[in-house]
């Protein structure tokens, strides 16, 4: 089974605004049938202040896309549509304590269905800006479409390169066969052979400002950051982090305050290595310091 | 709370009466069996009993017919592979869309490698038509594999039937018989079955020993090669409190073959009937007429699968699905879409699996449970209004994209 966060179960279990608005002025329906999650957002908006009154949910599909659903309804009542067009499907995952990699289209489909009531409500018509695809990297979930797409634009021709422009294939490197697989197929469309020893396509120099190795030192500070950046939401629950050492790529944290021994801690110390590997770009282990003593009980002995 | 498991075509308790022959293989009698001393000294004798409890549960002639492995994917993938290195000319593998992924992505990689793979279709009800199988049969073909029983419907095959046909068109059989092996009586030796896999953890062994029956006689190309274990047709040192667990589980599911067959089939007949019978747009997928007695797999239209389960796991009840979301993939479970089963039912299928564990206090509880669970989500569905589906759900809702 997922690893659901809390809040993910609290808004499947008890979901908020269940159902049609009645006299709903916008509407949005998107998903896939074939891929099993599919949703009707209806909002019903302020003419004058474009102020969202009401926002129900009807949703065809698992915990996670009714969690999202739920969510978004909450997220957005009392927004303008235009405060509402700035929420992205990360607030919705992060509303909702993170989502499994597998998941997170879930909260993709919940930013549609909104962008597609408010054009709906605006006389416009809204068109989907992507296909999805099986997901091949479970680290940085990328998908089939998005390497495919990656490849043909910037001529990639090895695994090497995949991970330079998309990140997928950069963390525990179990997708490797399936990258190539995708290589394959589209060099074999292009008229080329795969070849892994081919030289690497020329990084841009955005993609390779995050790829150039970290030192040991930037790697820390990166790491302090972005505990930083998530230690409100920790102390909100009466909970905090605190980093005690950093071999190689595996960071050693303490859990504490309410976080100390709570049941949760493992999955909100899941939740710490996903948010480090997305802003890193680099495969991130997060353990509890007190595995720390064992690894050097195992090296005496 | 209530901790009902009704997910045995997923996996099994292991017997507390197997744990109990296991332990002194740990403990006490962990000698390699190949070494000549006191800590091995009844080791090789629990083997060879293991062996011949395995081999009366399956009905073969030799006990030497057995092969020990680690567990069903690698008999299945040992069967195949053998089968084509042994016919190094013989191109083409037949099987079944509705196989296992044990067998269907090794059949996919062959298929990168050059070889034809004949995957035939099933219908509505998950049978197979033998004529369509009839004609594929030839001397180009390496091997046949077709499961004996379907691991998500139950949905038995006529593996005794298509050996005889694959047998007079000269060409090798294998069964992945993990499903039906103590659940179904068998009688090996009266069939033209070549090789069969089957998995301890199926029938309350421990999980990681497997099994792979060889007909004596057939040609065979070992997968791991090295030492003489298994008669050098498996090298690897044997997992013997395994062995013998699985030795004694397959005593025991002998012992139980008619209790499979008349209670715990009661037990699931009365769960679908109860199901089916109250709660309206449901229906049981597969061979109703021909299938596994412990397995049933019922369609609830308009919902989801994982949600069913989330409910149900809050009840305290164990059971599967074959939505998409509950394995992470982008389509529902290939069994439902190979008999067509439509997207707003193949998403919404549970399995209910059983064993001799079961009760019928527990079958009365999720026959309880499983109208609020399934009218909780049809109140969240777009496809839903009120005490029905909408009328032509699939127009009333078509979502945009993908």
């Amino acid at each position: 089974m997922w690893d659901y966060s809390d809040k993910v179960k609290e808004h499947f279990f008890n979901p908020k605004n269940a159902g049609a608005v009645v006299d709903a002025n916008a509407t949005g329906e998107v998903g896939s049938i074939s891929c099993g999650d599919a949703l009707r957002l209806t909002l019903k908006v302020d003419d004058n202040s474009e102020i969202i009154l009401e926002a129900g949910f009807q949703t065809f599909g698992c915990g996670s896309a009714i969690a999202s659903s739920s969510v978004l309804t909450e997220i957005i009542k009392g927004m303008t549509l235009d405060e509402a067009l700035k929420v992205t499907n990360q607030d919705i995952a992060d509303q909702l304590e993170g989502l499994p990699p597998e998941k997170m289209h879930c909260s993709v489909m919940g930013r549609e269905a909104l962008q597609a009531a408010i054009a709906n409500y605006r006389g416009e018509e809204w068109k989907d800006d992507h296909e999805e695809g099986a997901l091949i990297c479970k680290c940085f979930a990328i998908d089939a479409v998005m390497i495919e797409e990656m490849v043909w634009a910037n001529k990639l021709r090895t695994v090497e390169d995949v991970t330079n422009f998309t990140k997928a294939g950069g963390g525990c490197a179990a997708c490797h066969e399936d990258i190539e697989a995708i290589l394959e197929k589209v060099l074999a469309e292009k008229g080329e052979k795969f070849d892994p020893t081919a030289a690497p396509v020329e990084i841009p120099a955005k993609v390779a400002a995050v790829k150039a190795p970290l030192t040991n030192l930037q790697r820390i500070k990166k790491i302090e950051q972005v505990l930083e950046s998530l230690r409100p939401s920790l102390m909100a629950d009466g909970g905090d982090v605190e980093l005690v050492e950093v071999i190689g790529n595996t960071a050693y944290v303490n859990m504490t305050g309410a976080c100390n021994g709570c049941q949760m801690a493992a999955m909100t110390i899941a939740g710490i290595q996903q948010r480090l590997m997305e802003v890193m770009g680099e495969f991130i282990k997060v353990v509890p310091a007190s595995e720390m003593a064992k690894l050097a009980n195992i090296e005496v002995a | 709370m209530v901790d009902i498991y009704l997910d045995n075509n997923a996996t099994t308790k292991v017997d507390p009466a197997v744990v109990d022959v296991m332990i002194p293989y740990f403990l006490e009698q962990y000698g390699n069996p190949s070494s000549i001393h006191k800590f091995a000294d009844g080791v090789a004798r629990g083997l060879k009993q293991a062996r011949q409890q395995v081999q009366a549960l399956i009905g073969c002639e030799h006990d030497s017919e057995i092969i020990f492995t680690s567990c069903g994917t690698e008999s299945n993938s040992t069967a195949i592979l053998s089968a084509i290195k042994a016919q190094p000319d013989k191109k083409e593998i037949i099987t079944t869309v509705v196989e296992h992924p044990a067998i269907l992505n090794l059949c996919s990689y062959l298929e990168k490698e050059g070889y034809t793979i004949h995957r035939l279709p099933v219908d509505r009800a998950g049978r197979l038509k033998l004529d369509a199988y009839q004609r594929l049969l030839s001397d180009q073909v390496a091997i046949v594999s077709v499961m004996w029983a379907n691991n998500e419907t139950g949905t038995i095959f006529p593996v005794a039937e298509m050996a005889e046909m694959a047998n007079a068109a000269g060409v090798m059989f294998h069964t992945d018989a993990v499903q039906a092996v103590g659940k179904i009586p068998m009688m090996l030796q009266d069939t033209k079955i070549d090789m069969l896999s089957l998995s301890g953890h199926k029938l309350h062994a421990p999980k990681g020993i497997g099994v792979l029956y060889l007909r004596r006689g057939t040609r065979y190309r070992p997968l791991l090669r090295g030492g003489h274990q298994e008669r050098g047709r498996r090298a690897g040192t044997e997992n013997t409190a395994s062995i013998v667990g699985l030795g004694k589980a397959c005593e025991l599911a002998l012992a139980f073959i008619e209790y499979e067959n008349t209670k715990v089939k009661e037990m699931r007949d009365r769960l679908e009937q109860g199901i089916t019978g109250q709660i309206p747009h449901c229906f049981v997928t597969g061979d109703m007429y021909n299938r596994l007695p412990n397995t049933t797999d019922i369609a609830f239209e308009y919902i989801e699968g994982e949600s069913i389960l989330m409910l149900l796991n809050k009840a305290g009840i164990a059971a599967s699905s074959g939505s998409a979301c509950t394995s992470g993939s982008l389509e529902p479970s290939h069994v439902m879409r190979a008999m067509d089963i439509p997207y707003t039912a193949a998403h919404g299928t549970i399995r209910f699996s059983f064993s001799r564990y079961n009760t019928m206090a527990e079958v009365d509880k999720v026959i309880e449970a499983m109208p609020g669970i399934v009218a909780t989500l049809r109140k969240l569905s777009p496809y839903w209004a009120g005490d029905g589906p909408v009328a032509n759900p699939e127009q009333a809702f078509a979502p945009t994209y993908s």
